[in-house]
């Protein structure tokens, strides 16, 4: 069973509906019982960061969160939150991952937020397994975590972000595989084998 | 860098998709789900669903039809129509919807706007604007489906929109749409300069070309069609492939 952390984070529908097509069971949580019982756990996440941050510990599952030694993958602002520090409210985050969090800065032909289809460049995890270099992922995203040893995938809008993270059994996308056709659907089914 | 999307766009009424010309003569052109996982095969970036029923009834239809697209399509898709508060936001959200846009109720209460950006992020609002070049030479932003004029001026309308928490604004020239004649490029230009927030490009396009400069000359970041691909006059594919073919990155 997967976990899907509620935390009261805008739109979980999608993540479910994603799993759901890949015929996966999972239960949408905040009880940390059922949370230590899943095989998987994931963290979405839209919106604000400080908000979804202070969100997630009013439910007061971030020790058990960070003491989880099962896969465990934030999606977009769940990934955010799972880094030092975001410049969205200025907000101390998990920690899991080494990376700091920052804004896009708008330019004549880099438009914020970051909206679309984007290429995966420099994959180095099993999360990606099958997935070409180059393959297009959809993401929508006004911060982005800067480039750091834990970075498993890039992307560039601009200059180069990561894309995706890895710290042990933690991982974290900027994109959203549940909106990202069949290569999203892949990499939802790679994390659901680890 | 991000590639430039090409946005399919279903009008539906009472369930069952439907095109406008110039939103008065419609036409029957099927299943919303079906036609949806079709352009999405085809290579849709996304998809936006505009509920045109007038009925209560219809409404419901529509949020049931939500949550059915939202179950069955693999992509990002925007649902449209009437949406005039905070709680129709949230319905729309809670089915399963990405993003929505707003049109005639952000002119009549822009706080509207801060108000749904604020609980769903901005990545949720797309703020549609309807715009007729006048002969005063100013875009007057119009409601009702340009049926009446405001004393709104375009470019100030989006920079209002933007700073209110617009995640995207969808630009359609009244004096363009259903025309197939191609779009206003110079406006979409200096739109892309007035606000930072992607720019869909909507209503006019006729052929490759016309889509080929909207994303060019007039610099928009996607363009939405309905009847050049309802009609089967170019397909999604196709249509990709030209682009990619004149070195515009588009998603393939």
């Amino acid at each position: 069973m997967i976990a899907i952390i509620d935390y009261k984070t805008g739109n979980l529908r999608s993540v479910e509906n994603a799993l759901y097509r890949l015929g996966a069971e999972f239960r949408l949580t905040a009880d940390p019982e059922e949370i230590r019982d899943a095989t998987h756990v994931i963290l979405p996440g839209v919106g604000n960061a400080s908000e979804a941050m202070a969100n997630l510990r009013e439910t007061g599952l971030v020790p058990s969160l960070l003491r989880l030694r099962k896969p465990v993958l934030g999606i977009c602002v769940g990934m955010q939150i799972m880094c030092r520090h975001s410049e969205e409210g200025d907000v101390e985050c998990m920690g899991i991952f080494d990376a700091f969090v920052k804004k896009f800065v708008a330019a004549p032909d880099l438009k914020v937020p970051h909206t679309g289809w984007n290429n995966l460049s420099n994959l180095e995890s099993k999360l990606f397994r099958g997935i070409d270099s180059g393959a297009f992922v959809y993401f929508v995203h006004s911060y982005y975590a800067g480039l750091c040893p834990d970075t498993i995938a890039t992307a560039r809008q601009g200059e180069m972000f990561s894309a995706a993270l890895k710290y042990e059994n933690f991982y974290g996308v900027q994109f959203h595989p549940e909106k990202s056709g069949a290569v999203g659907e892949r990499i939802i089914k790679n994390f659901i084998e680890l | 860098m991000v590639a430039k999307r090409i946005i399919p766009c279903l009008d539906v009424k009472d369930g069952r998709t439907v095109k406008g010309i110039n939103f008065e003569q419609l036409r029957d052109v099927g299943s919303p789900v079906e036609l949806g996982k079709f352009y999405a095969r085809e290579g849709a970036d996304e998809l936006v669903y505009l509920d045109i029923s007038a009925s209560a009834e219809g409404r419901r239809t529509f949020t049931s039809l939500v949550e059915q697209i939202s179950h069955e399509i693999n992509i990002p898709f925007t649902v449209g129509g009437g949406i005039s508060s905070l709680d129709d936001a949230s319905r729309l959200l809670n089915a399963g919807a990405d993003k929505i846009t707003l049109n005639t109720a952000a002119v009549a209460d822009p706080a509207l706007i801060d108000r749904i950006a604020t609980r769903y992020g901005r990545q949720f609002v797309v703020i549609a604007i309807d715009a007729r070049l006048e002969e005063d030479g100013i875009w007057h932003v119009t409601t009702h489906g340009g049926r009446r004029s405001t004393d709104l001026e375009l470019f100030s309308w989006a920079r209002e929109a933007e700073s209110r928490g617009a995640g995207e604004i969808l630009f359609t020239s009244m004096n363009h749409d259903g025309t197939r004649q191609g779009y206003p490029c110079e406006a979409f230009a200096r739109l892309s300069e007035e606000v930072s927030v992607p720019i869909i490009a909507s209503g006019g396009a006729g052929s490759v070309d016309d889509i080929v400069r909207v994303l060019t000359e007039g610099r928009a970041d996607a363009a939405l069609a309905a009847s050049i691909f309802h009609y089967g006059e170019i397909s999604i594919r196709d249509l990709k492939r030209q682009l990619s073919d004149k070195n515009i990155k588009v998603a393939l």
